[in-house]
């Protein structure tokens, strides 16, 4: 009785859990939306067979613990009912699975008009670059990483030299408008995490990853970082600011590029060594 | 289920094999501390392994102190708290649960339940406990080397795992990969012996579709960790050449420290294939055994046959073939080749159905039983909320494109801990319940045993239940603190330090067990032969505890399945495996 009576109270404990408590999503500002829907869906067939599995236990336990004089039945199998379950269970199944492939395909499907956004993880800070008039990233490669080019860019690729590159600061995004973030790492495993996009990937050393999404809201957002790159992985912090596009714009006009960025800090050298001779 | 016709039954062909002549001790030493008896070994590898799971308790009540309570305790910082993670891990689910199941359980268990003397190699049996021992002690040794243990995750992720960034670096890692190497030898000695035991040292009329389904989940696990075993065991050896001897396997061109470092050219994903490769199935290799027992368990306490036995040992199969070919379901977001996603997605969904089919057994095996709520019960229905809870939710981290925002957050923490960490450990509980009497021939105590069920069943859901939310709420997993974020309210940090209060009661509650542990051994109630009426063959040993060779002068020969509960016009409402047939009982007979 007692033991029925529990087992029950769970099963109603967690659906109230789930229902009444504070904790749930951070509100969405990207084009996921369809990434929560596919969760709903997941939560109601799963609570559904877990609710129904507890509460069929209980009844169990209930109905046929055991009292003097009783015996159980004997009952090695039931083909038919067996069968009923499995297949029952494999449309619940199809049913989750099915529109979860789908949103999947549209995660892993670029669309040809995104812009592309490069995102840098080092231990244990993140860096930004943004593609300049041109509309192309120049190439990198960690070989040619120095103080001067802390990024590795090529200095000799012409689509390289009027990339905004953004080292330690907030990423601006226009809203509205599709995005394919390119990560990169230039030390060890890093992902980039904003809570509100949904989306997230891995960065790894030696190649360059990617997801797309379309901020669907202006706001500021924190980026953690999600994969474990060491002792302060959990202060790896930056923000996305997502704002209308003319404020983009103008945020971006006062951008440094890397011609400029790298130009400078010849010019600086150039002092310093005159200056100690 | 046809029955088979008495005659069959009764005509069990003589063996053809002779019997080998066992090793016996000739002291002290031979027998109990170099001991070639399983038993012997079974008990030695489940008292190692609950004292290093003791040091992995401990570890996660510092976990949950920090999670609960930042910056408190000044003796917990970021890099400690990484070695805790780290080590909590790799202790809980490899040296505790692998080894208690598959060293522990599988070792007293196969031979007895097969009606077998011993293992078939009784002496590599034996250098398989020592040698686990040694890779135990040269984990623990971590604790005290330079630097402390590894820091890098249990999954050991590189480059992080051998660069400078990580705690654990000079010497943490190198402990942890060669205690990883030296476990995978001891194991792979007792694996051998495990899976030859089973399919050879069967006593007379033992077939496979008779052997209980403890049994089958300890065969099939053993099988399945002897392939994934292997992936494990390479990654180890070349994640420590690279951190040793500057190769790079797995390092490419990267910065450490702001300088180019001397590596290049290797990939970092290659070694989460190679981990996965075992991770994925050590999974399972976790799950099958407690899989076995509590189908074991709800049978013999509801005095009623197992519902859909083979249906059940091919699930089991099943479960263990398609485990092979869902491991990249942990690489979602690893920036593998997103179409990877599709098919992993697929295999990791249809293991589901397997799955479910075992869950419904069970409750209908409880349908129309005779309920004893005794403690090893207890445990059986504490294993299939918490089993049915993680596993739905794993439903949303294998359906690829749920998995993306859910990944690396706490909702994974809550979802492995509750389907691999409390799941298995309701069904060590029940299941060391069920069999001490056999082991010890007493009894655990019934108040301290129910006391420690309750606790340790509501206190954990208490504290995974909840968990999933804070991965909902986008809270990352291995973060000793959260700190400032715009999306994480003051009242998740309420509901951290209510779990952390629930983790620490669970945890003491275990004290309580282990005390009913040492204490019974003298003050238990007797136990008898066979205490709960069960039919397999391990409860009917001539001796309790079962002496050297198990058996006496005759082995067993076995007539019948070993879920012959409440058969109809049977005198007593268990009709063991040894029991030969008369005309009453073999109506119920079966195959």
């Amino acid at each position: 009785m007692a033991v029925a009576l529990i087992l029950l109270l769970v099963a109603i404990a967690s659906v109230l859990f789930h229902v009444y408590s504070p904790w749930w999503w951070t509100p969405i500002a990207s084009n996921w939306r369809y990434i929560d829907d596919t969760i709903n869906l997941t939560f109601w067939i799963t609570g559904a067979v877990f609710c129904a599995v507890i509460a069929f236990m209980a009844y169990c336990v209930l109905r046929f613990h055991h009292k003097e004089g009783r015996r159980a039945a004997y009952n090695p199998e039931n083909k038919k009912l067996e069968w009923w379950l499995s297949i029952g269970t494999a449309i619940g199944v199809v049913a989750m699975l099915a529109p979860g492939l789908v949103v999947w395909h549209q995660f892993v499907t670029v669309p040809a008009d995104a812009t592309d956004v490069e995102v840098v993880g080092q231990q244990w800070m993140w860096s930004y670059r943004l593609p300049g008039k041109d509309g192309r990233l120049g190439t990198s490669d960690a070989r040619l990483i120095s103080s001067e080019n802390p990024l590795g860019l090529n200095p000799n690729d012409p689509n390289g030299q009027d990339d905004v590159v953004v080292q330690n600061d907030d990423l601006h995004l226009p809203v509205g408008k599709p995005v394919k973030v390119l990560l990169r790492s230039i030390d060890v495993l890093h992902d980039f995490y904003v809570p509100e996009f949904r989306a997230k990937m891995d960065m790894i050393p030696g190649s360059v990853t990617y997801y797309w999404l379309t901020p669907t809201r202006t706001g500021t957002f924190d980026v953690l970082c999600a994969e474990l790159c060491g002792a302060a992985h959990a202060q790896m912090r930056s923000r996305v600011i997502v704002e209308e596009e003319k404020e983009y714009h103008a945020w971006l006009e006062k951008q440094r590029t890397f011609a400029e960025l790298s130009g400078q800090r010849d010019v600086a050298k150039a002092a310093y060594k005159t200056g100690s001779e | 289920m046809v029955d088979i016709p008495l005659d069959h039954v009764a005509g069990i062909p003589p063996a053809e094999v002779g019997e080998v002549e066992l090793y016996h001790p000739r002291s002290w030493w031979t027998r109990y501390v170099f001991s070639q008896d399983a038993k012997v070994i079974a008990v030695q590898y489940s008292i190692t392994a609950m004292s290093i799971g003791m040091v992995a308790l401990v570890l996660s009540w510092m976990m949950r102190l920090q999670l609960g309570f930042p910056g408190t305790f000044s003796f917990i910082d970021a890099n400690q708290y990484l070695q805790f993670i780290t080590m909590h891990g790799m202790i809980m689910v490899i040296y505790l649960l692998t080894a208690l199941f598959l060293g522990g359980f599988g070792n007293y268990l196969i031979p007895l339940m097969v009606g077998a003397r011993d293992m078939v190699f009784p002496y590599v049996n034996m250098l398989s406990y020592w040698v686990y021992l040694l890779a135990v002690l040269v984990l623990a040794a971590t604790f005290f080397v330079p630097g402390g243990p590894t820091g890098a995750g249990w999954t050991l992720y590189p480059p992080q795992a051998i660069l400078s960034g990580t705690p654990g670096q000079d010497w943490g890692i190198v402990f942890m990969l060669a205690s990883l190497i030296l476990f995978i030898i001891g194991f792979t000695m007792g694996g051998l012996n495990y899976v030859v035991t089973v399919l050879q040292a069967r006593t007379r009329g033992m077939t496979l579709m008779r052997l209980p389904l403890t049994v089958w989940g300890i065969f099939t696990a053993t099988v399945m960790a002897l392939l994934a075993f292997p992936a494990l065991f390479v990654a180890s050896v070349m994640l420590l050449l690279d951190r040793l001897l500057g190769t790079s396997f797995f390092m490419p061109t990267l910065v450490e420290m702001g300088q180019l470092s001397k590596y290049g050219g290797g990939s970092p994903i290659l070694f989460q294939h190679l981990f996965w490769f075992f991770g994925h199935p050590e999974v399972y290799i976790v799950a099958l055994p407690a899989f076995g027992i509590i189908s074991d368990l709800i049978s013999t306490h509801a005095r009623k046959n197992i519902f859909g036995y083979r249906m059940m040992v091919w699930a089991i199969v099943a479960i263990g073939a398609l485990s092979f070919v869902v491991w990249a379901h942990h690489m979602y977001v690893s920036g593998m080749h997103p179409y990877f996603g599709f098919f992993f997605a697929t295999t990791t969904l249809i293991i589901a159905i397997p799955t479910a089919i075992k869950v419904y057994n069970w409750v209908l095996t409880l349908w129309r039983g005779d309920i004893h709520l005794t403690v090893p019960m207890l445990f059986a229905l504490g294993f299939i909320v918490t089993f049915v809870n993680g596993g739905l939710t794993g439903l949303f981290l294998g359906n690829v494109v749920v998995d993306v925002p859910l990944s690396d957050t706490m909702f994974v923490v809550a979802h492995f801990h509750m389907v691999m960490g409390i799941a298995p450990i309701m069904a060590v509980f029940g299941g060391i319940y069920h069999w001490y009497p056999k082991v010890t021939g007493r009894m655990l105590n019934d108040v301290l045993g129910k006391f420690h069920f309750w606790v340790t069943f509501i206190g954990a859901y208490a504290v995974f239940f909840p968990m999933h939310y804070l991965g909902l709420l986008g809270m990352p997993r291995r973060y000793h603190d959260i700190g400032e974020t715009s999306f994480v309210p003051a009242s998740a940090h309420d509901l951290n330090a209510f779990m952390s209060v629930a983790a620490l009661i669970v945890g003491f509650a275990q004290l309580v067990f282990l005390f009913n542990l040492v204490w019974s051994l003298f003050k238990g109630k007797e136990a008898g032969g066979n205490p709960w009426g069960a039919t397999s063959l391990e409860w009917q040993t001539p001796e309790t505890p079962p002496g050297h060779g198990n058996w006496g002068k005759e082995l067993p020969i076995v007539y019948r399945w070993a879920y012959d509960y409440s058969v109809p016009g049977a005198a007593k409402d268990f009709v063991p495996q040894n029991e030969p047939p008369s005309g009453a009982v073999a109506q119920g007979a079966h195959p």
